[in-house]
C-alpha cells in the first residue's frame, strides 16, 4: 500500500443534507442567555464546522451513521428528548466516535468572536501581540537551594 | 549526476544541523539533504484565529494525520505509544517545546550503578564543553545553581514562572521536593538576532515571534553562512556502497518525484531515531544483505520512546492559562534510582501551564469535566484558565524486543517502504508510571488543585525517538563505535537520538545535539586518519 502525502488541505464544505451534525452540536452546545452566547447550532458557527472538517471527514461520517443507526428513522425527526437520549447512549457506548464530534465542533464554536468575548479571551490570534505572564518571585526557590547537590556523581 | 562532495549530511533537523555547522569551519564541500522544506514564520497556526484547529490539522504531531508532502507514514499500530515528529529544515525542534534538560552524569553509567542496561562508551564530562556550546547557540534561558546539576553557565535569564510556576512550586516546597526554573531554548532576550519570547504560548506548533531555538533559525544561517549547502524536499531512499563496503552516496528523489545520485566521500546520518535505522534497513545489498552498518543485527532495535504520564488538576484561582510556554518548571527529585520503589532508574517531572479554549473544551469533554447541555457553559468556565499540571518523563531502558523494522506493505509517495514499530511498555515502566502518576496527584492536591486527571502511558507522546542505532566499543553489541562511526562501514556516521545507549528521564535533544557537536569535533580531530 502506498500512501500518497500531499499539502493541498482544502476541501469541499462537510456535508450534512439531513441535518443530523446540526441537531448533534445543538445539544452538545446550546445556545446561553444567561452567558450570552450562541449555540454550536449558530447558523455562523455551523457554517464554520462544515468548512472545517478537513482531516476528519471519514470519521465524522462515521460517528454520524452510528447516531442514526441508534435513532432507527432520521436522527433529525425525533423529538428533543428523543434525541437527548440516544445521543447520551451514543457517548457512553462509543466514546472514541463521540470526541470526533466534540473536536470538529469544539474548534469552531470556541473561535467565534462572541464566544471568544464571553469566556475573557482577547478576540484575536495570539500572533503579533502576545501575552504577558508573571516573572514570579524566584525567591521561592531558598528552601531547593538550601538543601544542597541533589545529583548523583556517577 | 551530481557533484561528488567530501560530506553529505541526510536530515536537517536537531542533529544535522548542529553537525553541519561544526564541520563548516573544515571548508570541506558539505550538503545537506532534507526531504522538507524551510518553514515560514508567518505560516505557523499562532498568525491565525484558527490557531487551535491547526494543532490536529497540518500541524498534527503524528506524520500519519499530518500527511504532508515530506511526511513518510508510519505503521505504529503494534505500539501503545504513537509516533510523533517533524520533517524539514529543522526537524523535531520546529514542533518541540524547548524544554532543554541535558542528561545527568549518572545516566551514562547505568550498568555500573544500577546493573542494567549498559554504560555509555562517553560520559558527562566528555560532552560537557559540547553542552555549553550547545546552549550558546541555540540560546538557552536557565537559571543558574540549579542543585539537579553539577554547575552549568547561564546563557540568559529564565522563563517566567508565572502562576502555574509559582503555585506549584510552593506545592513542592510544602512537600520538600527539588523543584527549579526549566532549562528552555527559549529567547527571553534579544538573543543573535532573535526576537524575545511574547509567550504566545504555542511553541508546539512553531514559534511565529521566532523565540525558540529550532535550527533553522540558529545553526542553519551560520552553517550557510559558511557555505553549507543544504538542498530540501529531496528524500533519500538509500545508501550506495562500493565494492571495498565504503559508502559512495545516497540515491534521493527530488520534490518532482525525479531520482537522483549524490556521491559522498562521507555520509552521516542524522534522520531521527526512526528514519535512520528506516534508511539503513532500506540500504540492504547484496553484501549487506541484513541492511547496511547491521552486521550486529542491532539496527532498529532497542528503541526508546519515554512512556510519559499525564496529571493535571484545575484550580480556584486564575492560572497562567494558554499564555505562555507551555512549560515553566522541572523537577528533579524522583531521577534516581532507589531500591524501596520497586523499579530501577527515575524520572522528571516537567510542569505545564494551560489550554486554549478548544482544547479545554476537547480534553474536559474526553475526561468527563465537561457535559454536553445546559450545564456546559458553567463547566467550562470553571476549566478553562484554572488548570496546571505536568508530565512525568519516565527512563525507558533499552530492550531489543522494541524496535524498527520495514513494514512489508506500507510504502511513502516515493514508493519507498515505511517504518514499522513494534514497542510493548515493560514491567519497570508501568511500576515508574504508576509512582509518577501517584505523586503527581500528591503535589495537585498539595497545590489546592480539584478535578484532578490522569493518562498514562500518554497515548500520542511518541516524540522522543532512540537508541536504534546505539554507539557502543563492541562491534557485535553496537552499532557505531564511541565517536559516532559505522563499526562496519567506515565513511558512514550516525549523530541523531539513535546512537543513545540510554534514555535518561530527561528530554533529549540538548544531549542529542552535544553528541552531533562532539562527533563533528572528533571527525575534525582525527580527519586525516578517518577511516583507518
Ligand atoms: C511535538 C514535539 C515536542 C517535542 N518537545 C521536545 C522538548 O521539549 N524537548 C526536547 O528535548 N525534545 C523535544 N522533542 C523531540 C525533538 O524534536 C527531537 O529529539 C529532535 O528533533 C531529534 O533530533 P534529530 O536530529 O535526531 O532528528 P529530527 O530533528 O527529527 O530531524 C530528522 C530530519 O531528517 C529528515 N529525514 C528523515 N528521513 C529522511 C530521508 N530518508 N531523506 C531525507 N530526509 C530525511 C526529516 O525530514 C527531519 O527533518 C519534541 C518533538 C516533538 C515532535
Ligand atoms: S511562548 Fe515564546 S517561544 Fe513559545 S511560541 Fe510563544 S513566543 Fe515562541
Amino acid at each position: 500500500m502506498t500512501q500518497t502525502m500531499t499539502d493541498q488541505a482544502e476541501t469541499p464544505p462537510f456535508d450534512d443534507n439531513d441535518g443530523t451534525l446540526l441537531a448533534i452540536v445543538g445539544h452538545m452546545i446550546p445556545a446561553s442567555a444567561r452567558h450570552g452566547v450562541p449555540g454550536a447550532d449558530d447558523p455562523a458557527i455551523y457554517a464554520d464546522i462544515l468548512r472545517s472538517v478537513g482531516r476528519d471527514r471519514q470519521a465524522l461520517a462515521e460517528a454520524l451513521a452510528a447516531v442514526e443507526t441508534r435513532a432507527g428513522a432520521g436522527f433529525a425527526a425525533l423529538s428533543r428528548a428523543e434525541q437527548a437520549a440516544v445521543l447520551q447512549e451514543f457517548r457512553a457506548d462509543e466514546p472514541a466516535l463521540a470526541s470526533v464530534i466534540e473536536a470538529v465542533t469544539a474548534r469552531c464554536y470556541y473561535r467565534d468572536d462572541r464566544v471568544m468575548a464571553s469566556i475573557g479571551i482577547e478576540v484575536r490570534p495570539p500572533f503579533p501581540e502576545g501575552y504577558a505572564v508573571e516573572e514570579g518571585d524566584l525567591s521561592l526557590l531558598d528552601p531547593v537551594r538550601a538543601r544542597g547537590p541533589i545529583w548523583r556523581a556517577p | 549526476m551530481n557533484e561528488k562532495v567530501d560530506v553529505l549530511i541526510i536530515g536537517a533537523g536537531a542533529s544535522g544541523a548542529a553537525m553541519a555547522w561544526s564541520l563548516a569551519d573544515t571548508r570541506m564541500r558539505i550538503l545537506c539533504l532534507d526531504q522538507g522544506d524551510w518553514q515560514n514564520t508567518s505560516d505557523f497556526p499562532s498568525n491565525g484565529r484558527d490557531w487551535e484547529a491547526r494543532l490536529t490539522e497540518d500541524f498534527a504531531l503524528s506524520p500519519n494525520r499530518r500527511r504532508l508532502s515530506a511526511d513518510y507514514p508510519v505503521n505504529d499500530d503494534d505500539s501503545p505509544i504513537k509516533i510523533s515528529n517533524f520533517n524539514g529544515v529543522g526537524g523535531g525542534t520546529i514542533l518541540y517545546a524547548g524544554h532543554y534538560p541535558r542528561l545527568h552524569p549518572s545516566d551514562f553509567r547505568v550498568r555500573s550503578l544500577d546493573g542494567v542496561a549498559d554504560d555509555w562508551p562517553i560520559d558527562y564530562e566528555t560532552l560537557e564543553p559540547f553542552f555549553a556550546l550547545n546552549d550558546r547557540m541555540m540560546g538557552v534561558a536557565s537559571l543558574a545553581g540549579d542543585p539537579a546539576y553539577p554547575e552549568k553557565d547561564q546563557v540568559m535569564g529564565p522563563i517566567p514562572l508565572g502562576r502555574t510556576g509559582q503555585v506549584l512550586g510552593k506545592a513542592l516546597n510544602d512537600l520538600g521536593w527539588h523543584w527549579w526554573p526549566s532549562d528552555a531554548a527559549i529567547a527571553t532576550r534579544e538573543y543573535e538576532g532573535r526576537a524575545p519570547c511574547i509567550n504566545l504560548g504555542q511553541c508546539g506548533s512553531g514559534c511565529a515571534q521566532g523565540a525558540k531555538g529550532t535550527t533553522d533559525l540558529t545553526y542553519w544561517p551560520e552553517a550557510q553562512r559558511a557555505r553549507v549547502e543544504i538542498r530540501p524536499r529531496c528524500r533519500v531512499s538509500r545508501i550506495e556502497t562500493g565494492p571495498d563496503g565504503m559508502a559512495t552516496g545516497a540515491h534521493y528523489f527530488d520534490a518532482d518525484g525525479k531520482e537522483h545520485f549524490q556521491p559522498a566521500e562521507i555520509v552521516i546520518l542524522a534522520c531521527n531515531g526512526i528514519g535512520t535505522p528506516r534508511l539503513l534497513l532500506n540500504s540492504a545489498s547484496g553484501r549487506f544483505p541484513n541492511g547496511l552498518a547491521n552486521s550486529s543485527g542491532l539496527v532498529g532495535r532497542n528503541l526508546m520512546l519515554h512512556p510519559y504520564a499525564q496529571i493535571r488538576g484545575h484550580f480556584d484561582q486564575p492560572m497562567d492559562g494558554h499564555r505562555g510556554s507551555p512549560i515553566c518548571i522541572w523537577s528533579h527529585e524522583f531521577y534516581e534510582t532507589e531500591a524501596a520503589r520497586g523499579f530501577v532508574r527515575g524520572y522528571c517531572y516537567q510542569f505545564s501551564r494551560g489550554m486554549g479554549p478548544v482544547r479545554t473544551a476537547t480534553t474536559g469533554m474526553a475526561d468527563g469535566l465537561l457535559p454536553w447541555g445546559e450545564d456546559h457553559h458553567d463547566a467550562f468556565r470553571r476549566l478553562f484558565g484554572h488548570s496546571a499540571g505536568m508530565l512525568a518523563i519516565c527512563e525507558d531502558l533499552p530492550e531489543e524486543h522494541n524496535r524498527v523494522t520495514l513494514d512489508p506493505d506500507l510504502k511513502d509517495a516515493n514508493g519507498i517502504p515505511a517504518p514499522k514499530i513494534s514497542y510493548r511498555l515493560s514491567e519497570n515502566s508501568r511500576l515508574m508510571l504508576d509512582h509518577s502518576v501517584e505523586r503527581g496527584v500528591k503535589i495537585l492536591k498539595a497545590a489546592g488543585a480539584r478535578d484532578i486527571t490522569t493518562r498514562a502511558p500518554l497515548p500520542y507522546a511518541g516524540w522522543h525517538l532512540m537508541g536504534t542505532a546505539r554507539m557502543g566499543t563492541d562491534p557485535e553489541r553496537s552499532v557505531v563505535n564511541e565517536w559516532g562511526r559505522s563499526h562496519d562501514v567506515k565513511n558512514l556516521f550516525i549523530v541523531d537520538g539513535s546512537v543513545f545507549v540510554t534514555s535518561g528521564g530527561v528530554n533529549p535533544t540538548s544531549t542529542i545535539q552535544a553528541v552531533a557537536l562532539y562527533v563533528a569535533d572528533q571527525i575534525k580531530t582525527r580527519l586525516y586518519e578517518l577511516f583507518d
